[in-house]
């Protein structure tokens, strides 16, 4: 099981501004490990962000982001109290989801 | 350990031509939005992967900002963030030239989501950060380069 997300969420002027860590190691797959083996490719693949139900940002990732992976993003709306839920699926399979309330 | 690094960077360099064989079967453009685009993310060059993600050869465009460092002390974090004026935006994508596979990511706006994001990268070296929009169905495209005094591909 992965590690919960951090969310923060901020609302100012009628724009929400989003900021997710994630918890991951982004292995690109093309690294080899101490014996010389491949270490295998293991990173997320997609992001969903949500508020109040409806998608506010669908995100495709390669393995070029960096392990840990911090995104930021704004969108038009969302009052304090409001729920942002993020959900994440990885390239093996596995998915986490973490919500915030807009602060 | 450099040895090894050298090692790393070679395989990495067979797996992008893996990639480009692969993309040059499989290419579907603009492939379901909700599935992952391996086409694109697999396709190795700058020019394929713009092509796998259906853009072609974009139009520069000078209302389209690329946050990023002139010069990344460490490669395997660059933050990168990509912003425009252009009106309708429907999705930005961050394309790093030199990488193995030169999409890092994708991101789908859904109206009301302002075309504003910012991430991190890895960059296995000096290299050209192109930011690909598409706004109002036409593909618009700007270049910043970002120099690496430290690797990224090793993690």
């Amino acid at each position: 099981m992965a590690n919960p997300m951090k969310i923060r969420a901020a609302a100012k002027d009628g724009v929400t501004e989003v900021k997710v860590l994630m918890s991951h190691e982004m292995e690109t797959g093309q690294r080899k490990d101490s014996s010389g083996n491949l270490v295998p490719a293991h990173f997320i693949t997609e992001l969903t962000a949500t508020w109040n139900g409806k998608t506010v940002l669908d995100a495709q990732f390669g393995p070029a982001v960096s392990k840990n992976p911090y995104l930021a993003f704004k969108f038009k709306g969302g009052a304090k109290g409001d729920k942002v839920v993020v959900t994440w699926k990885d390239n093996k399979g596995d998915s986490r989801t973490d919500e915030a309330a807009i602060a | 350990m450099i040895k090894q690094r050298r090692e790393v960077l070679k395989t990495g360099g067979g797996l992008g031509v893996l990639g480009l064989l692969a993309a040059a079967g499989v290419i579907k453009p603009e492939l379901a939005l909700a599935a992952w685009n391996e086409g694109a993310f697999k396709a190795g060059t700058l020019e394929k992967s713009l092509a796998a993600l259906g853009a072609g050869k974009p139009a520069t465009s000078g209302d389209i900002s690329i946050n990023a460092p002139d010069i990344a002390e460490n490669g395997a974090v660059v933050p990168i963030g990509v912003s425009t004026t252009l009106p309708k935006v429907e999705s930005i994508s961050i394309l790093i030239e030199k990488n193995p596979d030169a999409l890092a990511a994708t991101f789908k706006l859904p109206e009301g989501t302002e075309a504003n994001v910012q991430t991190r990268c890895k960059m296995g070296q000096t290299s050209n950060v192109y930011a690909l929009v598409k706004a109002d169905g036409k593909f618009l495209m700007a270049m910043k380069e970002v120099k690496v005094t430290l690797g990224g591909c090793g993690g």
